[in-house]
């Protein structure tokens, strides 16, 4: 009997057309968990490291978290993964919403596809019963729309539908993989699907999830509903709204936006607009948003709200989640008005919210600068929104100069040539970075922004505040109920780091303080990345209801695993260090690592190489990144020194 | 003569302006429901469905109510706050022309019953893990007749010998309890 989990994997191979069930082996559940544990080591085991992404020995596999489905709140999450187009290493990216628990309901913890439909089709995956369906007549259709479609041939309105739109199909780099309220968005997995010529995947199920323990685990559930209460009702003073509270930032639900709109980039991730934000501009914004937003919605057994319907008039309704309501809006130096109707086709065409309008940006800034010629953009209005609607069309049919755009501005930049590259200045391992310009380095976020896998901030980011609060009390007041903290030492980096001073960035936290507060961020995320628990509700807010110190009670009450915090944390390093793996073998090296050049203005080499050498030190990694021969034993990964020895890896 | 007793009437207000389709009432009924509590969530045995459809903005809490034999003749449309229902979408009859408020396997009726148990709980578990109050629950006192309940037994062999007819039932039973 397995508890939380179904023990079964669902194996597609669209080039043949076979479809199994496979029974997993639970020890994979122990060592790795589920999720990104597990999908790692099916890409670690399965999938070359020659493999190109748009090859069919690239696997693509969603997946349900270790407690997905179970009753532990926000425990919904896909996690999808392959290797990325873009990137060219593991892309990882998720989404919440009702897909993953619906897939356990019918009985499997993940789906891998391999191998390459020779038409378009989509998978309809009911309980024991899985087809793959003809999708000609969805092609071209927006991933919207698609869903709609499906739900209606299917008769069923309860079925749950993962589906990509143009972009996908025409295989973007940047395409996204859509579910109602949510998306997969980042690193290109939605032209792997498109690749693979897989329109959607409909997945309906009823049958049951069982968990080990009842009524420990109900009682653990208990808490953690009863202290999202508690924490709901007290906001964490002196931290910007939308991040005050839990959940992704609250954008949907409030409308104060001065901090985005002053301390993020306009335009290509260009410039800042420090008095950007007065009543006249809160005042518009609040219209329009109100207007058009019909509901704040939730994802599966979740009770934040962090979605909203949107419905502009004279174009069709949309859910949209948290920053990409600002996204489109920033990189057109335009309104919010324009951002909503925007990111309605965007979304029905599929596209990442955060690249997309970066890449547009882009190209208008390589117009501007006579890079790209009238003769590249033949037909563009004269507008900038204009421009913008324009670019997205063509990006997502790979027309003239959107085929170049459509793999990115680090890939577009290489195509055009002519200096284009100085514009592709906001990528961390060719991937589009939030367009964050700030002043003085902040040794944290450094070592993050170099080492993510992710290459996404917000899911290597949280637990710790983002910068110092002003005063002593505040701090005192703030490390009070701190009980999330791994160890009372965090206590005092948080209580001694001031905003000026000898105790300020960049030299405080010091390198090694800094590699502990990014060791426990990084935990936190690969642990619920792996689990399917929403980062919403754990790593990505202060003060999360769940943490390192009921993990264990929780995911033990749910699969009858025996782990305490050091069991669990030595799992957290067993995938991390998996995932790093991969990427090794993929590439990835110390060059690689690094912020955008001008993400801040202040930077300090000397102490930069200390950062680094000092967490590479910390995760028993050498210099160049490579994780140790002695840290892959202790972790058991011995079959990936066998695999680095093989390859010369661990000789270099 | 009809006896007159004062009674304890459980009320659950729902308010559909509050839900955010998240499911929870559905999942927390059916952990509730599962043998041993608690044991197995499955949303398909909850005996609270919403109706959702978000691109129309509809989020509808029903709860299950009577097992019923016949269809209903009900196809009629509601259009409300130019949202348009359909009949059934309001309905709590666990009924033949539906797979509603009908246990998966066996097809056997389900009915909400506020979670009574023993202990009681302080509210049914789906109000409990409704945390954006769509659904609240109160009691109030009623003076009312004194019915005879309907036991949950009685009620699936009823709806059994509406499925296969009489004698089928009882050889399948007489044919099931010899063998043991």
């Amino acid at each position: 009997m397995r508890y939380a989990e179904t023990g079964i994997n669902l194996e597609i191979d669209l080039s043949s057309g076979n479809i199994e069930r496979v029974e997993t082996d639970v020890k994979l559940t122990h060592l790795h968990l589920g999720g990104l544990g597990t999908n790692s080591r099916i890409i670690w085991d399965r999938v070359p490291p020659e493999a190109d992404p748009f090859s069919e020995d690239n696997l693509l596999i969603f997946s349900t978290g270790l407690l997905g489905g179970t009753p532990a709140p926000g425990a919904n999450r896909t996690i999808i993964s392959a290797y990325s187009p873009q990137t060219l290493l593991m892309g990882f990216s998720m989404m919440g919403g009702f897909w993953a628990p619906e897939l356990k309901h019918a009985g499997y913890d993940k789906v891998i596809f391999k191998g390459k439909s020779p038409k378009l089709v989509y998978v309809w995956i009911n309980n024991d019963k899985v087809e793959i369906r003809d999708a000609s007549h969805l092609k071209g259709k927006g991933a919207i729309e698609t869903t709609e479609i499906i739900k209606k041939e299917l008769g069923d309105p309860r079925v749950q539908v993962a589906a990509i739109g143009l972009a996908g199909e025409n295989r973007v780099y940047f395409a996204s993989i859509e579910h109602t309220k949510s998306s997969a968005s980042r690193l290109g997995l939605g032209a792997v699907m498109g690749d693979k010529g897989i329109k959607a995947v409909a997945v309906r199920g009823t049958k049951d999830i069982y968990v080990a323990q009842p009524e420990r685990f109900m009682e653990l559930c208990d808490e953690i509903l009863k202290y999202i209460v508690k924490r709901e009702e007290k906001p964490i003073p002196g931290v910007m709204p939308i991040l005050a509270g839990l959940g992704s930032p609250q954008e949907m639900r409030i409308v104060d936006e001065k901090w985005h709109t002053e301390n993020f980039s306009w335009g290509n991730a260009r410039k800042r607009i420090k008095d950007y934000w007065n009543k006249e501009v809160e005042e518009k914004w609040k219209q329009v948003q109100e207007g058009v937003r019909k509901r704040l919605v939730s994802c599966w057994n979740c009770p934040m709200r962090c979605a909203a319907v949107v419905a502009v008039p004279g174009i069709s309704t949309y859910v949209m989640k948290c920053f990409s309501k600002l996204t489109y809006t920033m990189a057109a130096y335009s309104d919010l008005d324009f951002g909503f109707r925007i990111a309605q086709r965007a979304t029905e065409y599929g596209v990442d919210g955060y690249t997309t309008p970066q890449v547009m940006a882009f190209a208008l800034e390589l117009y501007e600068a006579g890079i790209l010629t009238d003769k590249d953009m033949e037909g563009m209005p004269p507008d900038t929104e204009g421009r913008f609607f324009w670019l997205l069309e063509k990006i997502v049919r790979r027309e003239g100069i959107g085929d170049v755009l459509a793999n990115g501005t680090y890939w577009a930049a290489k195509a055009i040539g002519k200096g284009a590259e100085e514009y592709a200045h906001n990528n961390i391992k060719k991937h589009e970075q939030l367009p964050i310009k700030l002043g003085m380095l902040n040794p944290v976020y450094f070592l993050m922004y170099c080492t993510g896998e992710k290459s996404n901030i917000t899911q290597i980011e949280g637990q710790f505040p983002q910068a110092p609060f002003a005063t002593l009390e505040e701090r005192e007041d703030f490390v009070k109920d701190w009980i999330q903290v791994p160890d009372e030492k965090f206590k005092k980096y948080l209580l001694d780091w001031e905003p000026r001073g000898e105790r300020s960035n960049p030299y405080y936290p010091t390198p090694q303080m800094s590699c502990e507060i990014v060791d426990w961020q990084e935990m936190m995320h690969y642990i619920d990345d792996s689990v399917g628990i929403c980062a919403g509700l754990s790593s990505f807010p202060l003060k999360p209801p769940y943490h390192i110190h009921n993990y264990p009670m929780i995911i033990s009450a749910a699969t009858g695993m025996n782990l305490d915090e050091e069991g669990l944390k030595e799992i957290y390093r067993r995938n991390r260090n998996l995932l790093r793996a991969i990427n090794v073998r993929r590439g990835l090296r110390r060059e690689d690592e690094k912020p955008p050049e001008d993400h801040w203005k202040k930077r300090f080499p000397e102490l930069e190489k200390q950062l680094l050498d000092a967490y590479y030190e910390f995760k028993g990694w050498d210099m160049n990144g490579i994780p140790k021969e002695e840290t892959l034993r202790k972790l058991g990964l011995d079959y990936v020194v066998e695999d680095f020895r093989k390859r010369g890896i661990l000789n270099q | 003569m009809e006896k007159k007793v004062i009674k304890k009437i459980k009320v659950i207000k729902i308010d559909a302006e509050k839900c955010t389709g998240c499911l929870a009432c559905e999942m927390a009924c059916s952990a509730f429901h599962a043998t041993p509590k608690y044991s197995s969530t499955n949303m398909s045995r909850a005996r609270i469905r919403v109706v959702s459809d978000p691109l129309r903005d509809i989020y509808l809490p029903v709860y299950a109510g009577e097992y019923t034999k016949m269809e209903c003749a009900g196809r009629d449309k509601y259009i409300i706050g130019g949202k348009e229902y359909g009949e059934c979408d309001f309905c709590r009859a666990s009924c033949p022309s539906r797979d509603a408020f009908k246990e998966p396997d066996s097809g056997l009726p389900l009915k909400c019953d506020m979670c009574e148990s023993q202990p009681p709980l302080e509210e049914p578990m789906c109000v409990k893990w409704c945390l954006n109050d769509a659904l609240v629950y109160e009691e109030r006192e009623e003076e009312a007749t004194e019915e005879t309940k309907v036991e949950e037994l009685d009620v699936a062999i009823e709806s059994l010998i509406d499925k296969f007819g009489r004698s089928k039932v009882r050889d399948a039973f007489e044919r099931i309890t010899s063998k043991t």
